[in-house]
């Protein structure tokens, strides 16, 4: 049994839920039977992929759905051995080489390069009385490149030349979620494509769908409003993110035997948390309490939480703290509290990224944000 | 437009689809690019200089400079093809990105090898029609990506070989370029090129592609257009490009398939009747930026200071939307400091700022920018600079 995720992916482009304008233009591009380079971006959970593997079963037909994982192996120059995972249809490639860190520039040299050069033969000329129906379409193949914007620089501009030289043989599209970090010679030879997160009454749709299709009726609340507010619940805890939705709807379709409209949320262990550890800095400022704060800091990073995302969360849930709760706090001032800690955390954040201890700079935003706090008070 | 219409895939026409295809697919920035040095567009004086070198037939080393997209390569490739002629062109033009072949084992080895080859007779044709002077063109793009030890290899070869080979360097700073080089080359500086020229350029390839612009404010179109490129014409026709690819499609048919195998390639003026126009907001999407509603909604919730209302709105319509950070501070960068570019109303929030503030919030992008270069989270990072531009406005 697979996940409603997989099993509810919609797989044409006339079924997808919503952003109609986007699919039919896609639908335009791939009936044409070529399109330029692509760069999809928008946040996680908004049907990216969804989108491009729906497009590509538009442009090849069924056949992408053949998926097959190979293990290429490469040589770097330093003649260390990699390995790396290339997801294969006779049509397409997917690939996703920020796993392989800074040799991200090597993968798409040689793989792409290889990949590129391969010009794909076409018998349709050959043998007239064949309808050249899909030759046209065959003439390039298409690679997906997961998580653009985590590609170094070098192999961006490695990527830049390729794009040019082999563009008869070959279409990049490159999924990414933010073109920040995407050179501005690969945007401006991209066609550049905006998915936003659905609207949460798209998902309450979708919701809908699966709740017809599987038959849930009965294990929602039967009053229809109820029902309603408990979608919306469940598609607000989630911030518009459509995967994360369906996973959190299942697991509570799972955990429990009738859902009404009372039932806890299946909350993330680690959101939770993270959302009494901002409780606790705003209450206890004290040395004891900055040790306890650095165990479960701890604790959080050995489970492979990344600290970038421990300080994002931890300021957002001090910021809803304080304007909700500013009098249990005993705040005075919120706004400024408020800004300081915003700014604090760009601070810490850029850090992060600079520095190579993550544990120093999620103490020093702790201890930096008592001493605002401290300071209002007097 | 009209050599693409119908065809019968048989044998005997099978290569003409094939150049007509490739044609179809080519960038537009490749199709369009000046074949004489008549056709490019501004950069008169350079021109001039080139094409009196033309008649004579008499060239130095030559080092282009000036930002991308103001037709460097256009105009040495241009040239090359008048002097030689598109049979001798092969022969005789060694072009070299510098991007992925550089270092000083490429200008050892291949640049050396082409320099140091005397030339071939040119055939008793291409001596009518063209000059053909007896020495050979290596074009080297994109020069200022070259390291220094690359560049410092050339010299001796520039001058050894300069009986039978010129140079042409082509790069978009020139204080990357060693003195030694600069000092060996005539240089020609490639200014922006003037808005109405690209104007004209942008309209000319907007006709011949039958590119569907909102009907009653063409140049508008345009216009929109040229100020996102920014002066690249490159950066233009792209996105014109992107755009009639993306909103013009809908006309095209795949099932216009006859019976007998006839495929009708793409022929824009079967269904001409297309509803579908290029309109401002739609370019404005394609080059990633924010639509005007947004902007509006942005710069009035900075101003309203309800620190939560800029929280919330950022959350939800911006990052949420897709709309990325770097695209914020351009937005921000543009309206609050050089709103004197727009028109002057009561929206206009930059006439009403005083110099310091101006200062002040510049300083807050400076800071932001840098910190996101960094590798600094883009949603923390714009609350921030929203929050303390909010601050400095009152």
């Amino acid at each position: 049994m697979s996940l409603w995720v997989d099993k509810y992916r919609p797989k044409s482009l006339d079924k997808l839920d919503y952003h109609h304008d986007i699919s039919k233009r896609l639908k335009a591009l791939a009936s044409s039977g070529d399109f330029p380079h692509l760069l999809v971006y928008g946040p996680s959970g908004a049907g990216k992929k969804t989108r491009i593997l729906s497009s590509l079963r538009e442009l090849y037909g069924p056949g992408v759905e053949k998926l097959k994982i190979d293990v290429k192996t490469f040589v770097t120059p330093t003649n260390r051995k990699l390995e790396f995972n290339v997801i294969s249809s006779p049509y397409h490639l997917e690939i996703t080489p920020s796993d392989m860190g800074n040799n991200d520039r090597i993968v798409i040299q040689d793989l792409l390069k290889e990949v590129a050069q391969t010009e794909s033969v076409d018998f349709s000329n050959i043998v007239s009385n064949m309808k050249p129906t899909i030759n046209k379409k065959n003439k390039f193949k298409v690679v997906i490149i997961n998580e653009a914007e985590l590609l170094t620089r070098d192999a961006q501009a490695a990527l830049r030349r390729t794009m040019e030289k082999y563009s008869s043989n070959i279409r990049l599209i490159l999924i990414s979620n933010s073109t920040s970090n995407i050179i501005g010679p690969i945007r401006s030879r991209t066609l550049l494509i905006r998915v936003a997160a659905p609207t949460n009454i798209e998902i309450l749709s979708v919701f809908n769908k699966i709740i017809e299709k599987e038959d849930l009726l009965k294990f929602l609340p039967k009053d229809e409003i109820e029902r309603e507010k408990l979608l919306n619940n469940i598609a607000n805890y989630n911030d518009r993110n459509l995967r994360k939705a369906i996973l959190s709807f299942e697991a509570l379709y799972m955990n429990n035997d009738i859902i009404t409209i009372s039932t806890p949320l299946i909350k993330l262990d680690w959101e939770e948390i993270l959302k009494k550890l901002a409780d606790s800095i705003l209450i206890k400022r004290s040395v004891a309490n900055i040790q306890h704060i650095r165990s479960i800091l701890y604790d959080l990073l050995s489970h492979c939480i990344p600290a970038r995302l421990i300080l994002k969360t931890l300021v957002i849930n001090l910021w809803e703290f304080c304007s909700i709760n500013d009098k249990k706090y005993k705040i005075k001032s919120k706004d400024e509290v408020k800004l300081k800690i915003v700014n604090t955390g760009s601070i810490f954040d850029e850090r992060l990224s600079l520095g190579s201890k993550d544990i120093f700079h999620l103490e020093g935003f702790t201890i930096k944000v008592m001493v605002i706090l401290e300071k209002d008070s007097l | 437009m009209s050599v693409v219409t119908s065809f019968t895939a048989s044998d005997g026409k099978a290569t003409s689809s094939d150049i007509a295809d490739r044609l179809e697919r080519m960038p537009w920035v490749e199709k369009y690019r000046p074949k004489k040095l008549d056709e490019v567009s501004s950069q008169d004086h350079a021109i001039q200089i080139l094409k009196r070198n033309l008649q004579t037939a008499n060239l130095q080393h030559m080092l282009f400079y000036g930002p991308p997209g103001t037709g460097k390569t256009s105009t040495i490739l241009a040239l090359a093809k008048q002097l030689y002629g598109p049979n001798l062109f092969k022969s005789r033009v060694l072009e070299l990105n510098a991007s992925d072949e550089r270092g000083i084992s490429i200008v050892r080895e291949k640049v050396k090898n082409f320099a140091r080859l005397s030339v071939s007779n040119p055939s008793k044709e291409d001596l009518e029609n063209y000059p053909c002077p007896p020495y050979k063109l290596i074009i080297l793009d994109e020069a200022d990506s070259m390291t220094t030890d690359a560049q410092s290899a050339l010299r001796r070869t520039m001058e050894t070989f300069s009986n039978v080979t010129r140079f042409c360097l082509i790069c978009n700073y020139i204080t990357r370029i060693i003195d030694p080089l600069a000092s060996r080359c005539s240089k020609f500086r490639f200014k922006l090129l003037e808005s109405e020229q690209s104007l004209n350029r942008l309209k000319f390839i907007a006709e011949r592609e039958n590119v569907k612009l909102e009907n009653n404010s063409e140049d508008e179109v345009l216009q929109e257009i040229l100020k996102i490129a920014n002066g690249d014409l490159r950066k233009a026709i792209t996105f014109l490009q992107s755009a009639s690819r993306l909103y013009s499609l809908n006309i095209k048919n795949v099932e216009d398939q006859d019976e007998d195998g006839d495929v009708k390639l793409n022929d824009v003026d079967i269904n001409g009747g297309s509803s579908e126009f290029i309109t401002i907001s739609e370019v404005r999407e394609i080059a990633g930026l924010l639509p005007e509603t947004k902007i509006k909604a942005l710069l009035s919730t900075i101003q309203s200071k309800n620190l939560d209302a800029i929280f919330q709105f950022l959350k939800d319509d911006i990052f949420l939307d897709g709309y990325n950070g770097a695209i914020i501070i351009e937005t921000i960068h543009d309206r609050l400091l050089l709103g004197n570019e727009y028109e002057e109303n009561e929206e206009n929030i930059s006439l009403r700022l005083s110099t310091k503030q101006k200062i002040e919030i510049s300083e807050i992008i400076f800071d932001t920018d840098l910190k996101l270069i960094n590798g600094g989270d883009e949603s923390l990072q714009v609350l921030n600079m929203v929050l303390k531009i909010s601050q400095i406005l009152k």
